[in-house]
């Protein structure tokens, strides 16, 4: 079987790897390619992929996505709707990518500081070839994911940020990555991050689609230097019916902030991966995650943090709302290793269920193997509170209108983690599916 | 306004009232009285329409409509408001917001447009000053870290706010000392007027001193089994509910 489904990657790796590249580039996709046919497809036997069947999903046949530069009106159209929708503030610098090729005439940039560098990874490749090296190699666990390995094998365009020292990016960095078209495309964008000492950033990536069955498996590295804070937003809006993977893998040194919002709307199915290792002392890690499965999709949240060095706190919070068939999956590692005495780590995550047929498989796993550290963890399930829908409806709120507050005060203490206030409207506008409600509702609770 | 028919109603298990016939005329405030466990609140929540209870016969009319069939928030936006013994909390959204949802709930019944924020406004906290409430909590969660006597001011204020038609107390000075007591009392007496009706659900007299019944009715075993003027409620005062369960079982 796996012999099969190779064939179609390994015929459109060959071709791919003809087009001119630089030879570090060829070699690195040539052992990422190597690596994938070695680590497989994987099944339901192995521990990590229990509860994700997602053999049938990666076998259909995917056409790697060409250039979507086309003179279509159609296509514009699509592309112009699809852009609009994910705009989140004029404000921020967009760049966005149709089937993972960046496109210029989509993107949006403002004025940068001198020596931040915001731009595609395309032009990276040939105008900072040492920097894109050493940030591709800062993340060795990547050889062991057989997605990550595929994406290596395919490194072609995706965004790179890489700011300097002492810079606070005044805009945030939105990356909009579009799959249209209506072949069953794939894409594999790759997305590095790098913010200096004493810098402070905000990124957001939006994943959306339009069209049949496709594919994205992305990758994003992020390195944070000593001091450096980042904002890290994530909205996966795939079009129902598409398989969405994707790592995000943080490295980050001494003194450091990292905070990331994981908010999972779409796809049929969606499996992110989000490792941090905290190499480096007094740092602050925040990982607020919400995924909301509904009719037949599937969300696999995991999350592994790695305490390397002693005096570093992490917080971490996934909610999941699950309705009608979904299944959800959430999977929380915590490693405290030896030298990571004073640790502080929680951990939390609670599930909804709003339908007798929703499932949620939840697994903290803690391995700690310093003897000063402060670690807890919670997991709980549960389904809407009848007393408090009775109590909204008694005081002339509709069935429905009181169910979505619910949902949405289930939700509000993950949405209100987010700083931005545009990022925060457009949870709240998902949450509420268009009921007008003002931001009294957040209740102000800390 | 209210005119409850032979009406009986049970949860799954056992049968809790047994045929209420109750008037209540617009302009009147009646009582009820009755030992626990006597069905009072089962009343006071088939009227909400918490669907917990199957009404198995009888009926209830609301200003000569068939309350019954009406939806829990249909009733509430036709002027139906039920001050909780047990106010729900619920994290995560603030009591103003709740409130200005619940009002533009029942404008939008009405074919009304949404409340102007600054009438809101100046509306809140002309009710938040006369319940000796303090602004801070509006922000806070609906219900969530009050005290007993939060909550039941809190009722008040929601009932102030969306000016019902029919009020029904359930217990509501359970759990009050009397400052809180009057106060809530004052805020139901404030909302007393020739179109609106109220029924006080209480274990105790003490209340009725605040809030003076045009009615009594004593509920016992599912019935109720006397009525009278407000002297009655003082008559149950000095006997206690024990002699009523001869009247239940006569």
């Amino acid at each position: 079987m796996i012999a099969t489904e190779n064939e179609t990657y390994q015929e459109q790796h060959a071709t791919f790897q003809l087009q001119f590249s630089p030879a570090w580039l060829v070699e690195l996709r040539q052992r990422g390619f190597d690596a994938f046919t070695r680590l497989g497809i994987p099944t339901k036997t192995l521990e990590d992929w229990r509860f994700t069947n997602i053999a049938p999903l990666v076998r259909r046949p995917y056409a790697l996505a060409s250039l979507a530069h086309s003179d279509d009106e159609t296509t514009n159209d699509e592309i112009k709707a699809l852009v609009q929708q994910a705009t989140l503030d004029e404000e921020f610098h967009r760049l966005v990518f149709i089937n993972g090729r960046y496109s210029d005439e989509w993107s949006l940039m403002h004025d940068l500081s001198v020596g931040v560098v915001i731009d595609n990874l395309g032009n990276a490749i040939c105008d900072h070839p040492s920097d894109v090296q050493t940030l591709l190699a800062s993340d060795h666990k990547l050889d062991d994911s057989t997605f990550a390995a595929l994406n290596t094998a395919f490194i072609n365009d995706g965004a790179f940020i890489d700011i300097p020292d002492g810079v606070v990016l005044d805009r945030p960095v939105h990356l909009v990555f579009l799959s249209i078209g209506s072949n069953h495309t794939v894409s594999h964008p790759r997305n590095l991050i790098r913010v200096g000492k004493h810098s402070k950033a905000h990124v957001i990536e939006s994943y959306l689609g339009h069209g049949d069955a496709y594919f994205t498996n992305a990758i994003t590295q992020v390195t944070l230097e000593e001091s450096a804070e980042l904002d890290h937003h994530k909205l996966q809006h795939e079009q129902v019916g598409a398989l969405h993977i994707a790592l995000t893998g943080v490295d980050q040194r001494t003194s450091s902030r990292f905070r990331s919002h994981y908010f999972s709307f779409g796809a049929s199915l969606a499996r992110n991966e989000l490792n941090c290792v905290l190499d480096g002392e007094q740092i602050e890690t925040t990982l607020n995650g919400l995924y909301m499965p509904k009719g037949d999709q599937l969300m696999d949240c995991r999350t592994r943090i790695d305490h390397a060095k002693p005096h570093c706190k992490s917080y971490e919070l996934y909610k999941g709302i699950l309705d009608d068939r979904a299944k959800g999956v959430f999977n929380g590692k915590i490693f405290v290793h030896q030298d990571a005495q004073k640790t502080d780590a929680k951990q939390s995550n609670q599930a909804l269920l709003l339908s007798d047929d929703a499932v949620v498989n939840t697994k903290p796993q803690l391995e700690i193997y310093a003897d000063d550290v402060r670690c807890t963890h919670g997991a709980t399930i549960g389904a809407l509170d009848e007393d408090a829908l009775y109590y909204l409806r008694s005081r002339g709120v509709p069935a429905e209108l009181a169910r979505k507050i619910l949902i949405f005060a289930f939700a509000n203490d993950v949405v209100q983690g987010v700083e931005l206030p545009a990022v925060r409207r457009h949870l709240e506008s998902v949450l509420l599916s268009g009921h007008e409600l003002s931001e009294d509702i957040l209740s102000r609770r800390t | 306004m209210l005119e409850i028919k032979n009406l009986h109603a049970r949860t799954l298990d056992i049968e809790i009232l047994r045929g209420i016939n109750l008037q209540v005329a617009a302009g009147e405030v009646h009582a009820i009285m009755g030992p626990n466990g006597s069905g009072k609140s089962t009343l006071a929540h088939v009227i909400a329409g918490r669907d917990d209870y199957e009404v198995t016969q009888g009926e209830i009319l609301y200003c000569g409509q068939d309350l019954l069939g009406m939806e829990i928030e249909t009733r509430a936006a036709e002027g139906i408001f039920l001050a909780y013994q047990y106010p729900v909390e619920i994290p995560g959204v603030s009591n103003k917001e709740f409130l200005r949802i619940a009002m533009n709930s029942i404008r939008k019944h009405h074919g009304q447009p949404s409340i102007k924020r600054t009438e809101f406004v100046s509306l809140l906290k002309e009710n938040l000053s006369r319940l000796g409430m303090d602004k801070s909590m509006m922000d806070r969660s609906v219900n969530e870290g009050f005290s007993g006597g939060e909550k039941k001011r809190n009722e008040i204020l929601q009932m102030a706010m969306l000016q019902p038609k029919l009020a029904v107390l359930d217990e509501t000075d359970s759990g009050l000392d009397i400052d809180a007591l009057k106060i809530v009392a004052d805020g139901v007496n404030a909302l007393r007027s020739p179109e609106r009706a109220t029924i006080v659900v209480t274990h105790y007299q003490r209340l009725l001193d605040y809030i003076v019944p045009d009615k009594v009715h004593v509920l016992a075993g599912g019935k109720i089994v006397r009525s009278g003027d407000k002297s009655l409620a003082l008559e149950l005062e000095d006997k206690g509910y024990g002699f009523l369960q001869e009247l239940a079982l006569s």
